[in-house]
């Protein structure tokens, strides 16, 4: 099986509260890089269907991750290389010059050059939180789209079975390849994921995998190939305009409540909320 | 000007809260750009509730009653919704699991852009100026969508939901037509889960748990959020270990809740955490660790092991709602 997994780096999630907000722009600088999480989760998932999760080193499918970026992207295709990646991608671009749509319209024509049997990818950035980008492409692809997956099995037939979120339960489809797949973070529980050869009682270590030190070394030799966004021939007007920004309201200093009784009271008769 | 239409979110024959907020948007909205709004409802048998639905002053109910439309599929909800929208300049869905899955498609049919789960808006000239939550609610962002059809969803917590303004609106029945893609998926099965406790989305008090509380996590919290009728959610850590199920996650990526009251029971207050609960009313906050960063955003803050106050706190409760 060949997947294409999209990536971005995001400015660190855990520190996304020291963002500064001016009425112009979100300034991230001072706040490091990271994956988004969604989509180290989504290339856990694709790296557990094309392996045997008895015998990980050997590969059984093709893995390419691809971003949109400039240079300095590529250190994080490196880092999903060293994971298990086979294939790296980065299209040449400055952030101001994308947009989901925009970066949908181009994983497009990635796909049609790539050829995977399936797109696997984040259920939405942590930075922008627009969730919109697997189902764009999955429209444009005119392929089925099953989101906020928590489960994917493979029983070497040519169809996947998977278990997605929905409001108040969960549900279970069965979709037959190619497919657009956007994942929730329980896809990297121990038996969230199960590829055709391996075995239904097999247990990953839960989470996402770490590459050992010999794998960063070999990742450098992994192909990376650089893309141009001019020369994939997208339409690059931008859909939407964000004309300002502001900071959260904030919320007024709290008091800490000395035993369970004093909170009651304060719920009761200060709140009333009870 | 165009009008809106609005796509009610029905589940198991019911029509869910969340879409009385996308109406509350959509009467605004439409003040706004001086024209009216109708409701799509899509869905086996849900030409009757198509009375319920006319009873917020849309002029049009359209229905697409089919036995095609029997389960939420993607590639069968969005060609419908599609058909029916490009005669609108605006396309609202709800910001609901579901409406979050649909919209970017429709939106992708539409040639349209997406103002995904925005949280209020305004009219400048004509145009709908939308303000949406980023960077885990530490952001807000102001946008505009470009195109001659914008798709929005509504994000429930900040819209009030609608009351029924009287009246019926006309209903007028459309076809349903399904993506080629929709061959290749097979509904296998929706697992509701059966509870006797209100809504996560729509409760008035959320008891909330984080991973500390470990196996024993519906045990410790059940009781209390009987005591106050109140739903139950959970830290991401809690339901990625595996204590609460996946539904009841609260947070950025989970479920937004906004409650009268919301009590975090154990939980840390990650960032992602936070930004789906941080609207609520008043925050109450029970932690062993006093340096929890959920401290900083909570009303009432009590250091205190959960194992020992939850159990006094129902009791207290109890004797406090008499």
């Amino acid at each position: 099986m060949k997947i294409l997994v999209p990536f971005k780096r995001v400015a660190d999630p855990e520190n996304a509260n020291k963002v500064k907000v001016t009425g112009a722009k979100i300034e991230t600088a001072g706040l490091e890089w990271k994956p988004n999480p969604f989509d180290e989760y989504a290339i856990e998932a694709a790296l557990r269907l094309t392996e045997n999760g008895t015998n990980t080193k050997a590969r059984l499918g093709e893995v390419t991750v691809v971003t949109f970026g400039p240079a300095e992207c590529d250190q994080t295709l490196r880092g999903a290389l060293a994971t298990g990646a086979d294939k790296a991608i980065r299209v040449d671009a400055t952030d101001d010059q994308l947009d989901g749509v925009i970066v949908a319209r181009a994983l497009a024509k990635i796909v049609e050059q790539v050829k995977p049997d399936l797109v696997v990818m984040g259920k939405q950035t942590v930075d922008s939180d627009s969730n919109q980008v697997g189902q764009y492409l999955a429209e444009f692809l005119g392929w089925p789209q099953i989101t906020f997956a928590i489960s994917v099995k493979n029983d070497g037939g040519p169809a996947l079975e998977v278990v997605r979120v929905g409001d108040g339960g969960v549900q279970k489809v069965k979709v037959t390849l190619p497919a657009v797949i956007t994942v929730e973070d329980r896809i990297v529980n121990s038996a969230s994921v199960q590829s055709a050869p391996t075995p239904a009682t097999h247990k990953y270590q839960d989470g996402v995998r770490f590459a050992p030190l010999p794998a960063i070394m070999q990742a450098k030799k992994k192909p990376l190939e650089v893309k141009k966004l001019a020369d994939l021939g997208i339409d690059t007007t931008p859909a939407v305009k964000y004309q300002s920004y502001e900071p959260p309201p904030a919320r007024k200093a709290g008091v800490k409540v000395k035993t369970v009784q004093e909170l009651v009271d304060k719920l009761k008769n200060e709140a009333k909320v009870l | 000007m165009a009008d809106i239409l609005v796509v009610a979110e029905i589940v198991e024959g019911q029509v869910k809260k969340a879409t009385l907020s996308a109406i509350t948007f959509a009467r605004e909205a439409s003040k706004a750009l001086g024209g009216g709004f109708d409701i799509l409802a899509i869905g086996l048998g849900v030409e009757k509730l198509a009375g319920e639905l006319g009873a917020f002053g849309a002029k049009k109910v359209l229905v697409a009653d089919d036995a095609g439309v029997k389960d939420y599929v993607t590639e069968r909800f969005a060609p419908v919704v599609a058909a029916a929208g490009k005669a609108y300049g605006v396309v609202v869905m709800t910001a609901t699991t579901n409406g979050k899955d649909l919209a970017p498609r429709v939106a992708a049919k539409l040639n349209a852009g997406y103002a995904p789960d925005i949280t209020g808006f305004k009219g400048d000239g004509g145009k709908l100026v939308y303000k949406r939550p980023m960077y885990a609610g530490n952001a807000f962002g102001w946008m505009t969508v470009e195109t001659p059809i914008q798709v929005v969803s509504v994000r429930q917590t900040d819209f009030a939901p609608a009351e029924p303004s009287g009246g019926a609106s006309a209903v007028e029945k459309v076809a349903v037509s399904a993506d080629k893609a929709a061959e290749q998926v097979q509904f296998l099965a929706f697992e509701m889960v059966k509870s006797e406790r209100p809504d996560l989305a729509e409760a008035k008090v959320v008891v909330s748990g984080g991973r500390s509380i470990k196996e024993k996590f519906m045990d410790v919290l059940a009781p209390l959020a009987d005591t106050l009728g109140a739903a139950i959610g959970a830290s991401r850590a809690a339901c990625d270990a595996g204590y609460a199920p996946v539904e009841l996650q609260v947070g950025q990526t989970g479920k937004v809740v906004a409650p009268q009251l919301y009590i975090a029971v154990g939980i840390s207050g990650a960032i992602q955490h936070l930004a789906g609960m941080k609207g609520s009313k008043t925050i109450v906050a029970i932690n062993k660790d006093p340096e929890a960063p959920i401290f900083q955003v909570a009303d009432y803050g009590l250091v205190q092991d959960l194992f020992t106050a939850i159990p006094e706190l129902t009791t207290a409760v109890k004797a406090a709602k008499g």
